[in-house]
């Protein structure tokens, strides 16, 4: 649907056919002590040329640095024709349109996202994305607690992104649910299965497991999964898509799989951008679909036995169930949505497969190169994905300091994180940085260490 | 419009049935299957959960709407109609005979206040204009 603004003409004869001498008589009604005048903080208009040469300044102050920092939003490659077929006019919305079964191209688009997720992610039921990672773990905290029915407890390790445990928090706290954190082991860097039993007082309604965890150690997800349903609990898993290329899907950990899966969609073709927009995605069994909040498309077929997609299971949306909703984010992001789509679908299975592998492999590489040099050593033995945390003979903020002096963001002070873990940095090498980008990581650093 | 006479009602569109024993069988009425249209789903109460009168217990879920059942009287849940589950299309076959749950009522007298066949008629009508 094009943008058509209305002409001055237009205008004037909308007015006419009203009665109204101009647009400001439209809102007389407000009262005038409402009316807040000029909106003093924003400044005048700019013309193109301005706006551009704007941005342009602003652009060149990020610089043009090697990054190694993952910690949530990870840089990878992505292919020129996602961003240039999301933005062609047929897809450059960001929103599902009201009349939604008018635009059966955008359905159609969201339909093949949903059976990629599922397949992704070993799930029944994908929904059509979320705001982010973080906003689909409460979300699905929120989902696990209406299912629970006896139970307004979960269990979070302390291995899950801070972040993610800090919107958990503000979204359900006031939903009179408790989140408890549950401690990891300090020399795996891992949630140890068989220490849950200790923390293990009353009932809870699930455990949110991590996968990669946040230090890039993968998780021992069966026997998580196995002791939260053992309590009749739910088992949340939080993924990397990129990760589960290579690794076990959530639908399938332990003897029964995973209830709930969600994560962060960034690493599936959309940019860093200084934090957003991103996407979350959020899958779960079939027992759970009534319980999935946001938008499910289906496909089906017209009364001429044509196929076609609609908005299905809407009527716990709030569109229709208003206050009692199921959920109220009830946006989905779906431009970020059709670039992750084009990116899955240009990438294929077994390309993401090879990114995932290039980007382990990559990181490996990296942390063994680093263990050479005094002064480094690996902060935890448990195995890793795409990302590791490194403990350092110096404090940390100092050497980030130093190698971004030479160009290389060299990773994420932990301890900004967990004040418990002393001089540690967390780093990334996905499949974008090359053998001479880790040796040149390396040199810097032992530079700056020696 | 079907409206059995022996039956209680709610002006939320229950219908009740005194028991024999002491229960009485709750469910929605016929007008009330009419008004969401085929249904899709049906979330039932646990058994042993004690209601308030006018507690949200159940949702009755059809391609249109998912509506609240409220408890017409208070009590504990002693039975639930599970088979809804997979068939809730019974309530559009018989809205009278798909019962939802069994309440042990707490106070038989909130009975008394529940509107009898002819008082529901009346609201049904006046609900028509």
């Amino acid at each position: 649907m094009p943008f058509i603004p209305h002409t001055e003409a237009d205008i004037a004869e909308m007015l006419a056919s009203i009665g109204a001498k101009t647009i400001d008589e439209l809102f007389d009604e407000i009262p005038k002590d409402l009316v807040s005048g000029q909106l003093t903080g924003v400044p005048p208009g700019l013309s193109e040329m301005e706006i551009t040469r704007l941005m342009m300044e602003r652009a060149n102050k990020d610089g043009f640095y090697q990054n190694f920092i993952g910690a949530g939003a990870y840089e990878h490659h992505i292919p020129a024709a996602v961003w240039q077929i999301t933005t062609r006019g047929e897809f450059y919305s960001s929103y599902t349109p009201y009349q939604a079964e008018a635009s059966q191209g955008t359905l159609q688009l969201l339909y093949e996202y949903q059976t990629m997720m599922a397949s992704l992610t070993g799930m029944d039921v994908s929904n059509a994305s979320m705001y982010d990672g973080a906003t689909a773990l409460a979300e699905a905290a929120l989902m696990a607690v209406r299912s629970h029915k006896t139970s307004r407890r979960i269990l979070i390790p302390r291995t899950v992104h801070p972040v993610y445990r800090k919107v958990v928090r503000a979204i359900v706290s006031n939903q009179k649910i408790d989140v408890v954190e549950l401690p990891f082991c300090m020399q795996s860097g891992q949630i140890l299965p068989e220490s849950l039993e200790d923390f293990y007082k009353e009932d809870f309604a699930a455990l949110v497991i991590p996968q990669p965890n946040f230090f890039g150690v993968l998780e021992q997800v069966d026997a998580l999964t196995d002791w939260a349903h053992s309590k009749n609990a739910f088992a949340i898993g939080v993924v990397n898509p990129t990760a589960l290329a290579l690794l076990t899907p959530p639908g399938e950990w332990g003897s029964k799989g995973a209830d709930i899966a969600v994560g962060e969609g960034q690493p599936l073709g959309i940019p860093l951008s200084s934090g957003g927009p991103y996407f979350g995605f959020m899958a779960c069994k079939n027992a759970l679909i009534r319980q999935i909040p946001g938008r499910i498309i289906g496909r089906t077929h017209d009364l001429d036995n044509k196929p076609g997609f609609v908005l299905t299971l809407q009527a716990r949306e709030q569109h229709i169930r208003r206050s009692k909703a199921t959920s109220n984010i009830c946006t989905n992001q779906g431009l970020m949505v059709t670039a992750a789509t084009i990116y899955m679908s240009l990438v294929g299975p077994e390309g993401l497969r090879r990114i995932a592998a290039q980007s382990h492999a990559n990181t490996v590489e990296l942390v063994e190169q680093l263990e050479k040099i005094a002064g480094v050593k690996r902060t935890f033995n448990g195995p890793i994905f795409h990302e590791a945390a490194l403990t350092l003979s110096k404090p940390v903020k100092a050497v980030l300091t130093q190698l971004k002096e030479k160009g290389i963001l060299a990773g994420l002070d932990l301890q900004t994180y967990y004040p418990d873990i002393d001089n540690a940095l967390l780093v990334c090498a996905t499949e974008t940085k090359t053998s001479s980008d880790l040796k040149n990581y390396a040199e810097q650093l032992k530079l700056s260490l020696g | 419009m079907s409206i059995p006479t022996q039956l209680k009602y709610t002006k939320s569109h229950e219908w009740v049935k005194p028991e024999a024993d002491g229960t009485v069988t709750i469910g929605v009425t016929h007008h009330a299957q009419e008004l969401l249209g085929d249904m899709v789903f049906v979330e039932l109460p646990q058994v042993g959960r004690k209601l308030a009168q006018k507690e949200e217990c159940a949702v009755a879920e059809s391609v249109k709407a998912a509506a609240d059942v409220y408890s017409p009287i208070s009590g504990e849940v002693t039975a639930v109609n599970s088979g809804l589950e997979s068939e809730p299309e019974k309530i559009n076959q018989d809205a009278y005979s798909a019962w939802l749950f069994k309440l042990k009522p707490a106070n038989a007298a909130e009975l008394d206040g529940l509107l009898d066949a002819a008082a529901y008629a009346e609201l049904l009508e006046n609900e028509d204009h």
